[in-house]
């Protein structure tokens, strides 16, 4: 009876036929393309406006991005594998690329925690400029976004574990991955038009 | 997104929801890696006027392909698609507006 409940539960579907939980998560995404965008607008805005260094070229390693970036697109990799490990039940595969998009998730919080402490010890604060002050909301907001979905991905690596997500359940880990997928690409847009174009 | 590599994603999908196979998606991710590489390239080489261009190209390329195929838009219902590119486009709008009003017209008037 209890999982007869829970079954149902799974399957909400909206007048069009669409599985309600997607329809809302992708509306969830169109709603922090704008919130991305209103960051993204403020750093363009004031971009070359700092009255007083450190400025962009004074500050940022391109290698290090560059390969934080790379790490950031193989954890995309890694999620879709996970999502078709949890679809076909194999549960060793499923585990192991969870356990990638984990660690390659932390890993790039690494490389911004680096990044964040080098720019303060080079004088660039919240507060220093109109650069730091945009540029530290953007990425910031980027990477709290990247740190929910670590810990999504734990408790999803958690359930995986307990056998609480068999293949019917698979789309817990495709909304999961919806989310892991978009952090990416505001990280792609975010990689050229903040580093890249100077 | 080319005819062949609609052909060759669709040869490659299996019974689960539509979505393509473990090699296409380890296809997309060489892509993925290649395309930034060009970037980081196009950024060193200093091209000049092409640069931005350039970059925002293959930035839009590599968007493209992750949410298309990562996030199985190319596969799923069509009311996905408009749901988020709704919202995209609004926020595509609205950084290029206050682009034009902060940096264009201030230099056309003055």
């Amino acid at each position: 009876m209890a999982e007869a409940a829970v079954a149902h539960d799974d399957h909400h579907y909206t007048s069009t036929g669409l599985n309600s939980w997607k329809v809302g998560f992708w509306t969830f995404i169109g709603s922090e393309c704008l919130f991305f965008g209103t960051l993204l607008s403020t750093y363009m805005v004031y971009k070359g406006a700092a009255l007083e260094g450190p400025y962009p070229h004074d500050v940022f390693d391109i290698p290090l991005t560059t390969i934080s970036t790379f790490v950031l697109l193989m954890s995309s990799l890694a999620m879709v594998l996970a999502l078709d490990g949890v679809q076909r039940g194999n549960k060793k595969l499923a585990l192991s690329w969870l356990a990638t998009v984990i660690v390659f998730g932390s890993i790039f919080l690494g490389f911004q925690y680096y990044e964040f402490t080098h720019f303060v010890h080079e004088g660039l604060t919240l507060q220093q400029s109109v650069f730091g002050s945009t540029f530290f909301v953007l990425t910031g907001f980027h990477g709290a976004h990247v740190t929910v979905g670590v810990i999504w991905m734990i408790t999803l690596f958690v359930m995986v574990l307990r056998d609480k997500l068999p293949p019917a359940k698979a789309l817990s880990v495709e909304i999961a991955g919806l989310y892991w997928h978009f952090v990416d690409i505001v990280w792609i847009v975010i990689f050229v038009l903040v580093y890249l174009i100077q | 997104m080319s005819t062949q590599t609609e052909e060759l994603a669709h040869a490659g999908q299996d019974d689960h929801g539509g979505h393509a196979s473990v090699g296409f998606y380890w296809m997309i991710g060489i892509i993925l890696a290649v395309l930034t590489g060009l970037e980081v390239g196009a950024y060193y080489m200093e091209l000049g006027a092409v640069e931005a261009p350039l970059l925002l190209v293959l930035s839009a390329a590599k968007f493209v392909l992750v949410v298309g195929f990562f996030m199985h838009l190319k596969f799923d219902s069509k009311v996905f698609t408009g749901v988020f590119v709704a919202g995209l486009v609004l926020a595509v709008f609205m950084v290029s507006a206050l682009m034009v009003l902060y940096h264009w017209l201030p230099a056309a008037g003055a």
